[in-house]
């Protein structure tokens, strides 16, 4: 029997640095698994081996008993703390970038009616992150906030089965970041999203995920301090929140804010 | 120094407005102008005959012969035939060394197996002074239109090249990994992410390129050449005629920085994105 996301005696190097070793996990589908670990623990690594943008050194990963390749393609989501968005593009264009790619294999634009359609879907995406009326900014015109929601629904538009955040919210203000939770929560339950979140501020870990991991090392030689790698040294479920069922369940202990959609007027860049 | 609220405002944060700006350029100009009339003035008291200065009246005089009227050999009007070439081999220098750098600059930027395998050749190609190669270029392609326009084109290429490939290896690998879990193929990735980041940095590395491309189209035009503006200023050099050369010289410099700003305001009009950062 084996899980949705299974990971067996997975070994991460670099070179003779072992970064990750003996790695196993098993994640049920509509986790959302908070990985924390001391800076350089492999936190990042480990989420790229899972994102197939590098290939584990040993072990297997395997998705719904398939083992995934190394090769990034549209089953896993990826938002990273930065430069996940494409400056050139407008947040419509951003958005329907991946519904282009999937029906337009030469050319990458649709035209007529498919775009129609893909524009309409992109635009609901939009709303559901909260930038409903921004389609048309690109980018630099936009807050960290707006451009890592946009990020979120640039990579949700394309059902992800998996979505992958390092560090989502690490480089925002104290009070976007909370709107931001209260987002990919709603995201979550909304879509039903298998998550795993890299960060490293233990609250955001503990108050979004319903399990938590922490990667460090267990062993530890001082003469060599590549020798040994990290591994999961805690794996907490926190069983006090259900897997998502419906919007409506979200606790409420963590919408410290008021209303929707009020993050968009706080935080606009003036052009001076 | 504490009176921040009527303090001087520091150089690096002046704000410089538009007719402003274009004043406090003339400036200069004017005074490298006033400069020269000062010194022509200053040599025509002494010996009224003097070539190596000549005065405005003279470089007027000299020509709205080869402006304005047909040379009796050729039957052209000869400042613009020569106006007419040079800029048609450097347009081609230049069109076809964009299109390269372009073609290759992003294949070698993108993929690292192409770039192992070029990447040393580009960058020897790039330090080989280019005027070096210009004997083997007039013995390959005779001494017509294609050694000069190929001299541009091996003079600037290389290091447009490279420009664009640095450019584009120096995308982030998240935009790249982005862009895959969106399902995009190399191909779209190089279609739709990376061309188009590519473009500004293009349009810069143009002009950028533009100074050595008159440098060496006005060398192979001086070692040989029947027409063009390189050409005739080093064949009227032969009988001192300043009162050609500087109009000529000044005549170049205005087709440099014509093409420059054109070139300048098209990539703020077309890539609106891209210069919009600074806000
Ligand atoms: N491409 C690479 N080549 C060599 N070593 C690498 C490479 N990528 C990561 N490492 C090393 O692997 C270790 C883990 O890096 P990783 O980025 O996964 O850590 P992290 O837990 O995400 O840290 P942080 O919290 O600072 O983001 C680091 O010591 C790093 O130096
Ligand atoms: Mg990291």
């Amino acid at each position: 029997m084996s899980s949705f996301l299974s990971l067996r005696d997975v070994w991460v190097e670099y070179g003779d640095k072992i970064v990750l070793e003996r790695v196993n996990l098993e994640i049920d589908e509509g986790a959302f698994v908070s990985i924390i670990g001391p800076s350089g623990a492999g936190k990042s690594s480990l989420l790229r081996v899972v994102l197939g943008q590098d290939a584990p050194s040993r072990g297997r990963i395997e998705l719904d008993g398939m083992p995934l390749e190394p090769q990034c393609d549209s089953n896993r989501g990826v938002v990273f703390q930065r430069y996940s968005v494409f400056p050139h593009m407008t947040v419509l264009e951003n958005t329907l970038f991946g519904l282009e790619c999937a029906q337009a294999p030469f050319t990458a634009r649709l035209f007529g009616a498919a775009r129609r359609a893909a524009v309409a879907e992109a635009k609901d995406m939009l709303h559901a992150v909260g930038l409903g009326d921004n389609g048309s900014l690109y980018p630099a015109q936009m807050s960290g906030g707006m451009q890592q929601r946009l990020a979120l629904a640039q990579a949700l538009v394309k059902r992800p089965r998996i979505l992958l955040l390092d560090e989502p919210f690490g480089a925002l203000d104290p009070g976007i970041r909370s709107d931001m939770h209260r987002l990919i929560t709603d995201l979550w339950n909304a879509y039903s999203l298998t998550v795993i979140m890299v960060t490293h501020d233990i609250g955001e870990a503990f108050s979004l995920g319903n399990r938590v991991l922490t990667l460090d090392k267990l062993r530890h030689d001082p003469h060599a301090p590549n020798r040994y790698g990290a591994s999961v040294v805690y794996d907490l479920p926190l069983t006090r929140k259900d897997p998502p069922r419906g919007a409506a369940e979200l606790p409420a202990a963590r919408s410290t804010r008021k209303g929707k959609n009020n993050s968009i007027t706080i935080d606009k860049i003036d052009n001076t | 120094m504490q009176d921040r609220g009527r303090s001087v405002v520091r150089w690096v944060d002046r704000r410089i407005g538009r007719t402003n700006g274009l004043l406090m350029g003339a400036v200069p100009i004017l005074l490298l102008v006033l400069l020269y009339l000062f010194f022509a003035a200053e040599r025509h008291a002494i010996n009224p005959a003097d070539k190596i200065l000549p005065l405005p009246g003279a470089m007027v005089d000299a020509m709205r012969a080869l402006v304005l009227e047909r040379d009796p050999l050729s039957g052209r009007y000869l400042f613009w035939a020569d106006t007419l070439a040079s800029l048609q081999r450097l347009g081609l220098g230049l069109a076809i060394s964009t299109a390269s750098a372009l073609l290759v600059g992003l294949v070698l930027g993108l993929l690292p197996p192409v770039r192992a395998t070029f990447g040393m050749l580009v960058t020897g190609i790039a330090v080989i002074p280019p005027i070096a190669l210009l004997p083997i270029l007039f013995i390959a392609f005779g001494l017509g239109e294609t050694a000069k326009v190929a001299l541009i084109v091996i003079g600037i290429a290389p290091f447009m090249i490279r420009d664009i490939a640095a450019h584009t290896a120096e995308l982030p690998r998240e935009q790249i990994v982005k862009a895959q879990t969106l399902g995009a193929s190399t191909w779209q990735l190089m279609l739709r992410v990376v061309l188009p980041q590519a473009m500004p940095r293009l349009f810069q590395a143009v002009r950028l390129a533009l100074g050595p491309a008159w440098v060496f189209l006005i060398s192979a035009e001086a070692i040989a050449a029947d027409i063009g503006l390189g050409y005739r200023i080093f064949l009227v050099r032969r009988y001192l005629a300043m009162d050609v050369i500087l109009p000529y010289v000044a005549w170049i410099a205005i087709l440099a920085a014509l093409t420059d700003i054109l070139l300048a305001w098209s990539s703020r009009r077309l890539f609106g994105w891209a210069h919009r950062s600074a806000a």
